[in-house]
């Protein structure tokens, strides 16, 4: 029997990206189903019925869900081409790292987008300090997975190529090349890859959704 | 990969749910640590050093070198010494419904237990009892799917989502106390799981590690009124 890979995800989302990335990395084929998060699916609410979200990958009619989970059946799965490091210390580094940017780089900035004004002060004093750690990690390195994209690097896609959009959005600087530099060559590398490029959603439409949503909740900065 | 000299410490707190996982993890394994306990109210140089990023117990140090975050460092363990009984499951999909649920408790549960008994108002507490239970009843389906008629999550033997899952079990219970009696885990409505709490808590890998619901309570009390305003 042919092997059958699915993925509900959705063109614009980073973690739904998380997935296709690790999957685009390992040679897999895969069949995208767009979802619209609007208006669930009934397939969504069957293979997610705890959370109701994507990604959801489905391998043989068996699903995967929440995108950091699936990377991880992803690389042991598909063994070739890892995306994990294959020492025990470091690939706790890597889930610690991945964990990081989701909980408090990821979620700061997602605070940030939808704070009161006489909160955005010290959350965005709180986030630049998370970049700054996590800046910290990548030191003369390409990738945080080294010479070739790892599993960290693609957790940390959402910084990579989303931010720069939600900053222009917003019109807020939070990563800067001035104060990020080594963040700001990870990320020209980052989208610059020969796998990464391709599956990026398109940065007009993109750009324009988010500033549709920003306008309609009258960001006033 | 591991060996019988190696220097293995764990940094944690006799009450902490997330310092109990990597210690029923290395019971499983019958790796022998020293266990750091520390200062209720303070936290000591050696935690800082080793977790900067967090300053957060539990961390397990192996060899000198700091593994942080509960979950990772059960992992770490199952990986290192691999020679022992298996924590994660074998397989692949198996793993990934394990980890999905730690993840479920970890983010969305736990943290109504412990809010639970600190709302403000009786509307606010039975909000959070409410979740509480609805995050029970989904545990129950997925321990007769995941158990598939053994013990535990984990099958004959404990294993990760027992590990994650049963950790909290000493503050479910100070917490049902706190609440006033309130069943949370109830034989009509969660059967199966409260059967697996009995033979989670009698294992010999978690016995002495599970804190008495009487020491929590106590351990309560002190937390609250540490967390009430001083007065003037």
């Amino acid at each position: 029997m042919a092997e059958q890979v699915k993925v509900l995800g959705s063109w614009g989302s980073p973690f739904s990206k998380r997935v296709e990335l690790a999957l685009k990395l390992k040679c897999v084929n895969y069949e995208c189903i767009e979802q619209d998060l609007a208006n669930k699916s009934q397939l969504l609410l069957d293979y997610n019925p705890v959370h109701k979200k994507i990604p959801v990958l489905i391998h043989n009619g068996k699903p995967i869900v929440e995108s950091l989970v699936i990377l991880e059946y992803i690389d042991e799965t598909w063994r070739h081409n890892s995306i994990f490091p294959h020492d025990p210390y470091e690939k706790a580094m890597a889930r610690f790292w991945a964990k990081f940017i989701d909980e408090k780089c990821n979620e700061g900035v997602w605070k940030i987008m939808w704070c009161k004004e006489e909160e955005r002060g010290k959350l965005v004093e709180e986030v630049l300090q998370h970049f700054g750690t996590l800046e910290g990690q990548l030191k003369d390195k390409k990738f945080f997975g080294g010479e070739e994209i790892g599993m960290v690097d693609i957790a940390a896609n959402f910084i990579g190529y989303w931010l720069g959009l939600v900053q222009e959005a917003i019109g807020m600087e939070l990563v800067t090349r001035d104060k990020f530099p080594v963040l700001c060559r990870w990320m020209d590398e980052f989208v610059g890859h020969s796998v990464v490029k391709p599956i990026l959603p398109p940065r007009d439409e993109l750009l324009a959704i988010f500033k549709a949503r920003f306008n309609a909740t009258a960001w006033e900065y | 990969m591991a060996a019988n000299n190696d220097d293995v410490k764990l940094i944690g707190a006799w009450p902490s749910p997330y310092v109990m996982r990597p210690r029923i993890a290395l019971n499983l394994k019958s790796v022998e640590y020293e266990f750091l306990q520390e200062q209720f109210g303070s936290k000591s140089e050696l935690l800082l050093k080793s977790n900067p990023v967090h300053k957060k117990i539990p961390v397990l140090l192996h060899n000198g070198k700091p593994i942080c975050e509960s979950s990772i460092i059960v992992e770490y363990i199952d990986e290192v010494w691999s020679s022992g009984p298996s924590i994660l499951p074998a397989d692949a999909h198996d793993r990934a419904l394990a980890r999905f649920w730690a993840a479920y408790l970890d983010e969305k549960w736990f943290p109504n237990v412990r809010a639970a008994p600190r709302a403000a108002t009786e509307e606010a507490k039975s909000a959070a009892v409410s979740q509480l239970k609805e995050g029970l009843a989904l545990l129950e389906g997925a321990y007769g799917e995941i158990s598939r008629g053994k013990d535990f999550f984990g099958g004959e033997r404990i294993g990760f989502l027992d590990i994650a899952f049963g950790s909290m079990l000493g503050w479910l219970r100070a917490v049902q106390v706190m609440l006033g009696g309130v069943k949370l885990l109830d034989e009509e409505k969660t059967p199966g799981l409260v059967k697996w709490a009995d033979k989670f808590s009698a294992d010999p890998a978690v016995k002495d590690v599970l804190p008495e619901t009487e020491k929590l309570l106590e351990f309560a009390k002190i937390l609250m009124a540490k967390a009430k305003p001083a007065a003037s």
